[in-house]
């Protein structure tokens, strides 16, 4: 068996074979509930419920989608320069960092000015994170897969050092944990009664700008010619490494967000469990996504979903909530394959 | 009579037919190849020569048609059973592995994988057979990577045989030699038609065809518009055939040299790894004129396109534009200074595959006014210039919105050339701007450098191809090593005589003289 590659692959080919991919997905989870020893079919219904079946369990996913957004996002747009970062999780920290430091009354705004000050202080915050591997980068050629990713450890011990020590809530009880956010910090809740912040809306609207970035600006144009052919860029007089240092700031700043929207939408301090892997997540997310920034939010909820419909199955049936870990980790396989098989088609010898 | 005929035909393509999307690349062609015959497949850039040899191949599978060798069906879309049943293929892009030896890569894939020892005693003295037996010089030691590409040339020829290939697939083998490497290759490819091969010569040049093949095949848009014994025909009628028209070598007038636009002083660039950098080089390029650059590929032509094209800059010594010199320089300043820039290698820094068309058109020009404003592309304005390149420059192609990797070697280059020469450039850097171009795309490329210099562009023509350098140069310089040789002005010189200063002579005299 080879494969060779379709000039043009018609609609059925590149749609058939993501949907199978889901399929697939649902298949396994099935077997692997069963091996629990419960119903399948119960399972999968529990983990749907979880998820949508409901208007609390919809805007639980909603809320749980939206760091997910921000790190699919920032990933999205690095991966598209070819820049891989895999340090969503430490610049999601940054932006919870920098939003604990300025949003516990050391800035005496109101609500209307805090708030995007706090935002933007935490996007300059993440893409300065980035900014060192990627300087290291384009100035010594040190790969930013392994500066980003132990970075990662890094930050956390560093915050961890912050929590035990100058930013640790004295009323806390000796907890690890920051002071609360004053209330003009907390992103409102966009309907008055319902647990959904405004958190989310801003995901939606950073998916739809990166996406216009993409395709209707230079620095787009820029980041996907870097990302394609670097020789080719360079040739042409694209300022590859200048490009590289701009994708690591808006992606920095994305991820972020996510640390953000966290800490002022849902959590209101910093602790050391804020994020159970967003960062990482954001890959998975990037990849199912087929890097494109609007399927992001697609993804993100299709992971969230996962997340919580299987957190809810679990506490009813008792299947480990593993199986949503499992669950994605087959999506993401069977997703790359599917993504081969609509490009290539199998030839048999 | 006709049962032996019939039995001597080794291979038979029986209307084969090809589409990728709207283009049909293969319209049942059909051809037959017989024992001990050279076949030359004949045609424009996108006539389909290439997706023909790779369907027998089985790199592609034929929407319709059939493919025969030894008179057994060969199943489609696989090139393990075409291997087995005799036919190699050497690509006009070699596929070796540059870390391996030429012994290893001529036994890669025919030996298991998973083994305790390897016997190599056997495969070496099987290679050292085949090095005899055909005169394909090649030390079995050597790493690939260090090997000249004639020498590559004769590695990928060896693992054929080496697998027992009766029919030979040759793609564009002589783009990338010299005249003499060229004289080898043929006398290697006779020994082979002797001893019972055939072959498939696979080239757009004429005299070549004629030197060497037994019959030729014309294929046009995919269509096999003329078939003829080689002995029946001159290159008169093959031209014709080819494109549909008679075409003229273009008649070069001496320019009319004018200011020197662009001057190299006493320039020095550091080696890199095995090609050497420039080595104090002189050079002025006068306006209205074509300056040729003769000389072996890998002898500091690159260091010299790399530096005028803004990806390097001097080690020692000046680059002087206009008169004044330049203090910053990069692609970008190069280009906003005029200067055109054809690179040598059309896929890999000329264009971004997977870009469309209009994106790969607007490469060297997206970052200012028309094609975008205060940092937001402008596509409307970024299609209509190539909509305007396309129609003037014959750009053959589905439309702007087609990603450039299914665009033939020629109608790419019509693209870059369309792209570099539409701002009215006046200077001209076209590195091998015709290499594994069919004759039609290489006089259009000629009669637009030709036109570009009428116009009061100095160009600087660096060619592998005496016969392309003596035709359109007005001055010849000579490269090896890094070194320049003096300027030789138009029908001054002989082949021969460039010959001497191409294999390295008489830059010792001079420099003696100079110091």
């Amino acid at each position: 068996m080879r494969l060779e590659p379709i000039a043009n692959p018609g609609f059925a080919r590149s749609t058939l074979p993501p949907v199978l991919a889901i399929a697939a997905t649902v298949l396994v989870a099935s077997l692997l509930a069963m091996l629990a020893g419960a119903n399948p079919f119960a399972v999968l219904g529990l983990i749907l419920k979880g998820a949508a079946g409901s208007k609390f369990a919809l805007l639980e996913t909603l809320n749980r989608a939206t760091p997910l957004i921000f790190t699919g996002l920032a990933v999205a747009v690095a991966f598209r320069a070819r820049f891989w970062n895999i340090g969503a999780e430490a610049q999601l920290y940054a932006g919870a960092l920098m939003t604990i430091v300025l949003g516990t009354g050391a800035l005496p705004w109101g609500a209307a000015t805090l708030l995007p000050v706090l935002a933007l202080a935490a996007m300059l915050a993440g893409a300065l994170v980035l900014l060192v591997p990627a300087i290291l980068k384009v100035r010594f050629g040190v790969d930013e897969v392994v500066t980003t990713l132990l970075f990662n450890f890094i930050f956390l011990l560093f915050i961890s050092l912050l929590l035990e020590g100058p930013l640790k809530d004295p009323m806390g009880m000796g907890w690890p944990k920051s002071e609360r956010i004053v209330a003009e910090a907390r992103l409102p809740r966009i309907v008055e009664g319902l647990r959904l912040h405004w958190g989310f809306a801003l995901a939606l609207i950073a998916a739809g700008v990166v996406w216009v970035i993409e395709r209707r600006t230079t620095l787009g144009y820029e980041m996907r010619a870097v990302g394609l052919n670097r020789e080719a860029a360079r040739f042409a007089g694209i300022p590859v490494n200048a490009v590289l240092i701009k994708t690591a700031l808006l992606s920095g700043g994305l991820a972020a967000l996510a640390g953000f929207s966290e800490v002022a939408g849902l959590k209101g301090s910093l602790t050391l469990d804020l994020s159970p892997g967003f960062g990482y997540t954001g890959i998975i997310v990037a990849m199912l996504a087929l890097l494109n920034p609007l399927a992001v939010v697609a993804a993100a909820l299709f992971v969230a979903g996962i997340f919580v419909g299987a957190d809810s199955m679990s506490r009813a049936v008792g299947v480990p909530t593993y199986l949503a870990n499992i669950m994605l980790a087959t999506a993401l396989l069977l997703m790359v394959l599917a993504i081969l098989l609509t490009r290539f088609r199998v030839v048999r010898e | 009579m006709t049962g032996a005929e019939a039995a001597q035909v080794v291979l038979r393509l029986d209307r084969i037919t090809k589409r990728f999307g709207a283009l049909t690349a293969n319209d049942a062609v059909s051809l037959d190849l017989r024992r001990g015959e050279v076949v030359a497949l004949l045609g424009e850039n996108g006539a389909g020569k290439t997706t023909l040899m790779n369907i027998l191949f089985g790199q592609y599978t034929a929407d319709e048609g059939r493919v025969e060798v030894m008179g057994c069906d060969l199943p489609p879309g696989n090139s393990r059973a075409a291997l087995q049943a005799g036919v190699g293929m050497v690509h006009q892009h070699f596929t070796l592995v540059d870390n391996m030896t030429v012994l290893e890569n001529v036994t890669l894939g025919t030996e298991p994988l998973w083994r305790w020892r390897s016997d190599q005693s056997a495969a070496r003295a099987r290679l050292a057979g085949l090095v005899r037996d055909f005169r394909l010089t090649v030390d079995p030691e050597a790493r690939v990577g260090s090997l000249t590409v004639g020498e590559r040339q004769r590695v990928e020829i060896l693992k054929a045989l080496y697998r027992e290939a009766r029919i030979l697939i040759l793609d564009e083998p002589t783009a990338v030699l010299t005249p003499q490497e060229t004289v080898d290759l043929f006398a290697t490819l006779r020994k082979a038609v002797a001893m019972g091969l055939s072959i498939v010569f696979i080239s757009h040049k004429l005299h070549e065809v004629i030197d060497i093949s037994d019959r030729v095949v014309v294929l046009r848009h995919g269509r096999v518009v003329a078939e003829m014994a080689t002995a029946d025909t001159d290159r008169h009628v093959l031209a014709a055939a080819m494109v549909g028209s008679e075409i003229s070598a273009p008649k070069v007038a001496p320019g009319n040299p004018g200011a020197a636009l662009l001057q190299l002083n006493d320039v020095s660039t550091p080696d890199r790894g095995n090609a050497p950098g420039l080595k104090r080089v002189t050079l002025a390029l006068r306006a209205g004129q074509i300056t040729g650059l003769a000389g072996v590929s890998g002898n500091g032509q690159a260091a010299l396109a790399d530096l005028i094209g803004g990806l390097c800059v001097p080690e020692s010594g000046r680059l002087d534009l206009d008169g004044q010199v330049r203090g910053r320089w990069s692609p970008r300043l190069a280009v906003e200074y005029g200067i055109a820039r054809i690179p040598e290698d059309r896929h890999k820094t000329g264009t971004i595959a997977d870009f469309t068309l209009t994106e790969n058109a607007i490469l060297e020009s997206y970052h200012k006014p028309p094609m975008s404003r205060s940092g937001w592309m402008n596509w409307g304005q970024a299609e209509a210039e190539t909509q305007a390149i396309i129609k003037g420059y014959d750009v053959r192609c589905p439309g702007p919105d087609t990603r450039i990797r299914l665009l033939s070697g020629g109608n790419m280059q019509k693209l870059i050339l369309g792209r570099v020469l539409e701002a009215a450039p006046r200077i001209i850097l076209a590195n091998q701007p015709v290499r594994g171009l069919d004759i039609g795309a290489v006089n259009y490329v000629h009669e637009q450098l030709l036109k570009a210099r009428d116009r009061g562009a100095a160009v600087l023509l660096i060619s592998e191809d005496l016969d392309e350098i003596m035709a359109l140069s007005d001055v010849i310089h000579v490269m090896s090593e890094g070194r320049l040789s003096p300027e030789f002005a138009r029908g001054t010189m002989k082949p021969a005589d460039l010959g001497v200063w191409m294999a390295g002579h008489g830059f010792e005299q001079r420099s003696a003289n100079a110091s």
